[in-house]
């Protein structure tokens, strides 16, 4: 089974605090740490353990800057056999569908049974993965916590509904799948096994290597722009608790006995 | 010399002569044994290289306090007692078996040296030695039989019970005693009944009292119980010989050498692999152990060397929570895979590669349950050593992927942010931000150096309560006059717990950055209040300036008087010191911290049981405080009970992951209001004389 996993680097959200800067054009960059997405990182190890149970190959692909080249490193370090970088001044800006339509052009360029995607970014829409299977056609399942193998011409794949319960689908492949978190449980990558892959030739594709025309992405094909980012005002019955820890908890304490919450 | 029987080397039987049975014993049991000892050295010259050939003075030292004197014996009083009465009877009937084979060839042979007087004197301590040995033997194994203590039982998961071995080889030692006092008593009562020369027996000795019953036997009697037993002793020695290779009593065999062996430092884990130097590790094709011969042919040996006893799970606080880890069965599996995959009767391929460790013989749970604490090796008879195989078998797992989830996010964190929490950089010195007026720390950098580092690590950087134990070592140190400074953000994790949860080229990173940071700084002397950040900077690091625990600073200002104490408030407080793992056991601080509380006018202290290098440990620090193992209760629940049964209403800690977990399990246990837990730190400051 030939598998391509979209994955994304995004502002880790355990090891920053994220604040939106003065002007509301961003959030504050200065001092972020980044990894590879959560449910991407799911979504590759999931291709994985399909490689390993019938075989094939895992391909991981980013677009992004040159420093996304870090993350697709990494999950070459936890097993992924190829890795692919689409970056261009040209890609910088995109929106959701600019993003599919530049996953399109690669997944075109080579021959896959099975793609795969995180089901949303920390930073993210949740939209790429439906986008990209539609601009290729391809059957699509999102929230995927569950993939079985059939044969290769189909495969099973299950989503949590509500209630706890379980729903199974057949789907022809090849097909996109959109990864929830849950579906397995992520190896570790360590510093060692990422020196080991730290020479490995990744290859760069551009706006021409992928033939995807300039206006279609970057903030030139953008449909959708970010207008501002703030913090929202205090509604009503709204309160900020603030001070340490202990200052905080006390504080809700009180009000949660003086609310009858807590008695 | 005229003597009254015929001896082995001269009597017949049938016709045969006995002598070719003198002959054909010990040529077939040396054979055997030989055979047996060479399969058993395979493995080992299979195995990953371990340098131990250096430090001789020092290893003759462990042998001698160790091995000879059995030092560590009395830990356990009776057993303890009654091994060393096992042991000092052999090392003396080792002598007499030895020369009695040669007796069976050659009937008038004695050792060189032991013709004379000394002969004499030998003989006479031989017979109570004898004696010893069975009395010994008997009590041991009432013990097995009756007694039946908790340490010994084998939990169904581990296959079946062991005492069947252990009667075993107690039946064959006292029937080696028994045969040899009465080939010794048969001959000495017919020597006499001929009026010829009689040897000496010590009277009241186990040959002695065989003299006495076989006064009135015949002498055809007699001549048969000399060479019959004879040759029992003969066949069951060497029987016993061969037998000891088969299981925990190979330890009779390689306790000599493994604790000859045994870790001299402690405190410190081995390199990845011996040879290879730190800025070659990324050259290595596999870290840690994944297969039975990626073990060091030390920790080989420690397999054969174990004995059973289970000391080292009865001090195992992982064991004592239900975790599932017990130090004995990491020793015992490990030895019936090397009898598996190197059997002595090789059948088709002689032997077997090993599978994974991991899945097959250890569990990854089990692994992970280690807080490396170091009460088993403190324990160990025999100097086996556990932390470095814990470690090496976690090196191979993170080599693999196999990670806990719940240890995969602070061991990223670490990565990227140099804490665990992932908290930024530039909030690690935010805890001085509260200090009270006029107390500055002084951040080091181009701007600012100082004599003294205060290494703080990140859980007294970054948690809130923990922060508390900073502000009190600073109030200590500037009251003390000391010039100081920190790192601020320059300072990574020490990479304590990295290290020993096989994190290795993580931790090689942390030591880097703190390795420059700190030599940058240009101190010449550093002091934390962190014990897991003393052990790395003390035994970890390499070419850094001196490191000393805050108790010990205490501990000398307090005799120079530069810090003077008043008195404590009396108001019923009776304080217990908890020895942390990693300020006692693996660098021998356990009198530093004391003195610094009884310098407190007043003050009333009490020990507890465990103390000191029995100390149990809290739960485990660094990582460990982030992985959710399987257990019962908490470890620190435990230790909040023994320090209430102690009579202490305090417990006193000099270590910010002990009071965690003592803090935790002190609400846990439902104590809050009768049980408190304070840094020596925080103790010490508030009783500084204004």
């Amino acid at each position: 089974m030939e598998i391509l996993v979209c994955v994304k680097r995004v502002p880790d959200t355990a090891e920053n605090e994220i604040e939106v800067n003065s002007d509301g054009t961003d959030i504050e960059r200065d001092d972020l740490v980044y990894s590879v997405n959560e449910w991407d990182n799911y979504a590759v190890e999931e291709a994985i353990q399909i490689k390993d149970n019938v075989g094939g190959s895992v391909t991981v692909v980013s677009v992004g800057d040159e420093e996304s080249e870090e993350v697709v490193r990494r999950e070459m370090a936890m097993g992924a056999d190829n890795g692919i970088l689409l970056s261009d001044d040209a890609f910088e800006g995109s929106d959701g569908k600019g993003i599919a339509t530049l996953l399109k052009a690669a997944v075109e360029k080579g021959k896959y049974d099975l793609i795969l995607t995180g089901a949303q970014a920390d930073d993210g829409a949740a939209q790429v993965g439906g986008m990209l299977a539609a601009m290729l056609d391809l059957p699509y399942a999102s929230l995927v916590n569950k993939v079985e193998m059939v044969d290769d011409k189909k495969i099973k794949v299950g989503r949590e509904i509500e209630g706890g319960n379980q729903e199974m689908n057949e789907i022809d492949l090849p097909c996109v799948l959109s990864i929830q978190t849950g579906i397995n449980e992520p190896r570790y990558v360590g510093i060692r096994g990422i020196r080991k892959v730290a020479s490995v030739e990744i290859p760069v594709h551009g706006a021409g290597d992928l033939g995807v025309g300039a206006d279609a992405v970057g903030a030139a094909g953008a449909k959708v722009k970010c207008l501002d980012y703030y913090v929202p005002e205090l509604g009503e019955g709204a309160e900020m608790l603030e001070g340490s820890t202990d200052e905080i908890v006390e504080k809700l304490i009180e009000l949660l006995k003086a609310k009858g919450g807590l008695k | 010399m005229e003597t009254a029987l015929i001896a082995p080397a001269s009597y017949s039987f049938l016709g045969i002569p006995t002598i070719l049975f003198s002959i054909l014993i010990p040529i077939a049991g040396v054979a055997l044994f030989t055979y047996i000892m060479a399969i058993r050295i395979a493995p080992l010259v299979l195995a990953a290289p371990d340098f131990r050939f250096n430090r001789i003075v020092e290893r003759v030292v462990k042998v001698v306090r160790i091995w000879l004197l059995q030092w560590r014996q009395p830990r356990y009083k009776t057993a303890g007692i009654i091994h060393i009465m096992i042991f000092a009877g052999f090392l003396v009937l080792g002598i007499r078996s030895t020369s009695l084979v040669v007796i069976g060839l050659s009937e008038g042979f004695v050792l060189p040296g032991l013709g004379g007087p000394l002969g004499v004197v030998y003989s006479f301590f031989k017979d109570y030695a004898a004696t010893m040995v069975l009395v010994a033997c008997c009590l041991a194994a009432y013990r097995r039989i009756v007694v039946k203590p908790e340490r010994y039982a084998v939990p169904s998961k581990y296959g079946k019970d062991h005492t069947s071995e252990a009667v075993f080889v107690l039946g064959m030692i006292s029937t080696l005693m028994i045969s040899e006092s009465l080939f010794e008593a048969s001959a000495a009562v017919a020597q006499a009944r001929q009026g010829l020369h009689v040897e000496f027996i010590a009277p009241l000795s186990l040959a002695w009292i065989f003299k006495v019953m076989l006064t009135w036997a015949s002498l055809s009697t007699l001549q048969g119980i000399h060479i019959i037993m004879y040759y029992v002793h003969d066949l069951v020695f060497f029987s016993f010989l061969c037998f000891l290779p088969m299981g925990k009593h190979f330890h009779v065999i390689t306790s000599f050498f493994n604790v000859f062996f045994m870790r001299i430092d402690r405190g410190n884990i081995k390199p990845v692999r011996h040879g290879v130097a730190d800025d070659k590790l990324d050259d290595l094709e596999s870290f840690g152990v994944k297969k039975l011969e990626d073990f060091t042919w030390k920790h080989m040996l420690d397999f054969y060397s174990c004995a059973d006893c289970g000391r080292c799970s009865d001090n195992c606080p992982a064991n004592a929570v239900k975790r599932p880890l017990s130090p004995r069965f990491i020793s015992i599996k490990g030895r019936d895979l090397v009898f598996k995959n190197y059997p002595l009767y090789p059948y088709g391929t002689p032997f077997t590669k090993g599978d994974d460790l991991i899945g097959n013989i250890y569990e990854e749970d089990e692994i992970w349950s280690c807080t490396t604490c170091g009460a088993c090796e403190q324990e160990c008879p025999l100097g086996i050593e556990y932390i470095d195989k814990i470690v090496d078998l976690r090196r191979g797992m993170v080599d693999e992927g196999m990670v806990p989830q719940s240890l995969q996010k602070p061991l990223r964190a670490l990565e990227k942010r140099g804490n665990p929490w992932g908290k930024m950089e530039k909030k690690r010195a935010d805890w001085t931000k509260e200090l009270p007026e006029g107390c500055d720390v002084k951040v080091l950098g181009k701007k600012a150096s100082a004599e003294t580092l205060y290494f703080l690590d990140s859980i007294t950087s970054f948690d809130d309560r923990m922060q508390d134990i900073g502000r009190a070592t600073v109030k200590v140190l500037n009251a003390a006059g000391e010039d100081f400074g920190i790192l601020g953000k320059a300072e990574k994790d020490s990479g304590n717990e990295v290290r020993r949860f096989g994190e290795e080229m993580l931790f090689q990173d942390l030591k880097d950055q703190n390795t420059d940071a700190i030599l940058n700084s240009g101190v010449s002397k550093i002091v934390t209040s962190d014990p897991h950040a003393y052990n790395a900077l003390k035994n970890d690091y390499a070419d850094l300036p001196p490191v000393e625990h805050i108790s010990q600073y205490i501990a000398r200002k307090v005799k120079t008087g530069a810090i003077q104490l008043k008195a404590a408030e009396g108001n019923g407080k009776v304080y217990t010191y908890h020895d942390p793992c990693y300020l006692g056991r693996h660098n021998s601080v356990y009198d530093d911290p004391r003195e610094a509380i009884d310098a407190i006018p007043g003050i009333k202290r009490v020990d507890m049981e465990k103390c000191r290098d029995r100390s149990f440990c809290c739960g485990g620090g660094g990582l460990m405080l982030f992985y959710e193992p399987e257990e019962e209760q908490r470890m620190g629940v435990l230790r909040v009970e023994m320090a209430a049964k102690a009579g202490a209403n305090v417990i006193v800690t000099a270590c910010p992951f002990c009071l965690v977990n003592i803090e935790d399990a002190i609400k846990v246990a439902g104590l809050e209001g009768s049980m408190e837990a304070i840094d020596l730190a925080e103790l010490v400051d508030s009783h500084i004389e204004a």
